[in-house]
């Protein structure tokens, strides 16, 4: 594989949504391709008859009874909110009724 | 028991002395605090304490012991193991009321509204919380010098690392300021910083304790496991939080083996390494490990030997793959895990000013610490369109191979394998920080049992350059109680050597004139 350039660490960290300064992508840009550069001899591992594992231990996975459990209620899971109203958490309005005409 | 004696109890000898009433679990707990209060300014172990809410713990526990010596013996033992013993938790287990920081400062100020499923097995336990432990952020660093808060020293040498993520966890544990703490282990970060501060530490077989309630790292490796003193101690703590949970549906229903809670000691543990198959895999004895670290473990596989064990050297051949691969998949999960913290519903926001894409912008950039960024960039570049086929799936190919070497080892009839925890002793801060792959390489010996979900352990098996060397075992899926029964044998074998009578030297530096 190519070195990541630039732009491509631009589009990740976008993909990632990190706003980060000019400085930061180019000491990223640096160690990505340092870690890169480690990952090329798995390329040349033979896998070409394996199957892929996302787990290695693998167990049944009962179902539970179809029965309501009592939930967070709504006071706790809401204390962490940055910005709360009534039972909701507020977020910036996505959309305005003068914009999109 | 008083003072010192309580402070460097193990849960134990604790049990015994609270049941025959030589002690009190509220004496030992204003041990501890006091203990911390004097010395972790200089150790750095702890991030929260919860001093009033623990000595109310051990006050009830003291009282249950009390009525239960009245009513007669079968009252006392039918008491939990755990009743009145202090212990540690690692600052990504969500206890409610309590900060939960994962050590990121995309977490200030959260508190948990609600308990994880250790923290309610362990209440139900009677253990007594001291507080929560300082660690690399979301458990991502080999040295917890990725903390976002605060510097862990090691109590064998304050200029160096406790190891990591689990640093403030096992440093805790090494300068007696608990006899029990909790970590988490996703590449290692139980085993190696046990292995660098001298203490016993333990990753489950994957599955073995729910991970309800505990910060996610990567999904498909990421366990809970205990960090004591000494084997018989990690048993107790894995037995009061191990178990399934219906909150977490990868937790095992594979029973618990009673075993745990009786595991032998002394001579007939020693015993039982006689006739016990160790394989010796030859790739685990990497590049760049320390000479001294090599002749430590080899002879603790020679002590292992020299009590019957069967000893044999193997091949794994797929390890050196196990780096990469571990690389690719921890840090893709951690990207899709991470991408919850949004400045939305909970933690560090940054949203409000300008548009809601530059809120998440703001958000995660200035949120996240630098260890943690490069970890989402490697695993959203990796599960990007394009290179999902030539690095992710690839990663989870050789994952398979990985898991077959050990499979080869377990059909030939072998209880464990025998390797080194850490190539290296406790290095000196700043030495891996300039470069990523320096500290990635930290993890190499442990990292492959995360792949292969087995359990393993690290325990004590002496000293190089005066810092501890850990040796690390690695079973069969469920295997804990034959691997803390052989390290308790190996305790056993150990007991007078020399290095034993070793104390952590800078314990004194922390402040609190002891050692």
């Amino acid at each position: 594989m190519s070195d990541l350039t630039r732009a491509e660490v631009e589009r990740v960290a976008a993909l990632a949504r990190l706003g980060l300064t000019s400085d930061e992508l180019g000491k990223l840009q640096g160690d990505l391709n340092l870690i890169l550069e480690q990952w090329a001899h798995l390329a040349d591992v033979d896998t070409s008859s394996v199957p892929p594992s996302a787990q290695t231990i693998v167990q049944a996975m009962p179902l539970r009874n179809d029965v309501a459990e009592p939930s967070l209620p709504v006071d706790d899971a809401l204390q962490n909110a940055p910005a709360r109203s009534g039972d909701f958490v507020r977020v910036q309005a996505i959309l305005s009724e003068e914009a999109d005409g | 028991m008083n003072g010192e004696s309580l402070r460097r109890a193990t849960a134990a000898e604790l049990r015994a002395a609270f049941q025959s009433g030589a002690a009190t679990s509220r004496a030992v707990t204003d041990e501890l605090f006091a203990a911390i209060e004097r010395e972790d300014g200089v150790l750095g172990a702890w991030l929260h304490l919860r001093q009033e809410e623990a000595r109310a713990e051990a006050d009830r526990a003291d009282a249950r012991y009390a009525t239960a010596r009245a009513a007669g013996p079968a009252a006392l033992n039918a008491l939990p193991p755990l009743l009145g013993v202090p212990v540690a938790l690692k600052d990504l287990v969500n206890l409610t009321g309590t900060p939960t920081t994962a050590g990121s400062r995309i977490l200030e100020g959260y508190i948990s509204p609600y308990d994880a499923t250790i923290a309610t097995r362990l209440k139900e336990a009677g253990a007594v919380i001291l507080g929560k432990t300082n660690m690399d952020e979301f458990a991502m660093g080999s040295s917890t010098e990725f903390s976002a808060y605060k510097k862990t020293v090691n109590p064998w040498g304050i200029d160096r690392v406790p190891g990591g993520s689990s640093g403030g966890s096992s440093a805790a544990v090494a300068a007696f300021h608990a006899p029990l703490s909790i970590g988490t282990d996703t590449g290692g970060s139980i085993r190696q910083p046990a292995s660098l501060t001298g203490i016993v530490g333990m990753k489950p077989t994957y599955g073995r304790v729910s991970r309800y309630g505990i910060v996610a790292f990567a999904s498909s490796l990421d366990q809970v496991g205990p960090f004591a003193r000494t084997a018989q101690d990690a048993a107790l703590l894995l037995h009061a939080i191990a178990g399934a949970d219906a909150h977490d549906a990868t937790s095992s229903r594979s029973p618990l083996d009673a075993a745990l809670l009786n595991l032998p000691g002394g001579d007939a543990a020693a015993a039982a390494i006689r006739g016990k198959r160790f394989a010796l895999p030859k790739e685990y004895f990497v590049a760049g490990m320390e000479a001294g670290v090599e002749r430590a473990v080899r002879d603790a596989v020679a002590a292992l030997e020299g009590a019957g064990g069967i000893v044999e050297e193997v091949s794994l051949p797929t390890t050196e793959h196990a780096l990469a691969t571990y690389y690719i998949v921890a840090p893709a999960e951690a990207s899709a895990n991470l991408a919850r913290y949004d400045g939305i519903r909970y933690g560090a926001s940054k949203h409000g000013g300008g548009d809601l894409l530059n809120g998440y912008l703001e958000t995660r950039g200035r949120g996240f610490g630098p260890e943690v960024r490069r970890r989402i960039m490697l695993g959203t570049y990796a599960l990007s369109a394009g290179y999902y086929d030539a690095y992710y799936v690839k990663a989870q190919k050789v994952r398979t191979l990985i898991a077959r070497d050990f499979d080869r080892i377990w059909a030939a009839g072998f209880d464990a394998i025998v390797a080194p925890t850490s190539p290296q002793v406790a290095w000196k801060f700043g030495a891996k920080m300039s470069d990523p792959v320096s500290m990635y390489l930290a993890d190499a010996c442990t990292l492959p049992a995360n792949m292969a979900g087995l359990p393993g352990v690290s325990i004590p098996c002496g000293l190089s350059e005066n810092l501890p060397v850990g040796l690390q075992l690695i079973g069969k899926p469920w295997s804990e109680a034959e691997l803390l029964g052989i390290s308790a044998g190996y305790e056993a074998l150990t007991a007078t050597a020399a290095w034993r009578a070793v104390a952590p030297h800078d314990l004194a530096k922390l402040g609190g004139g002891a050692a």
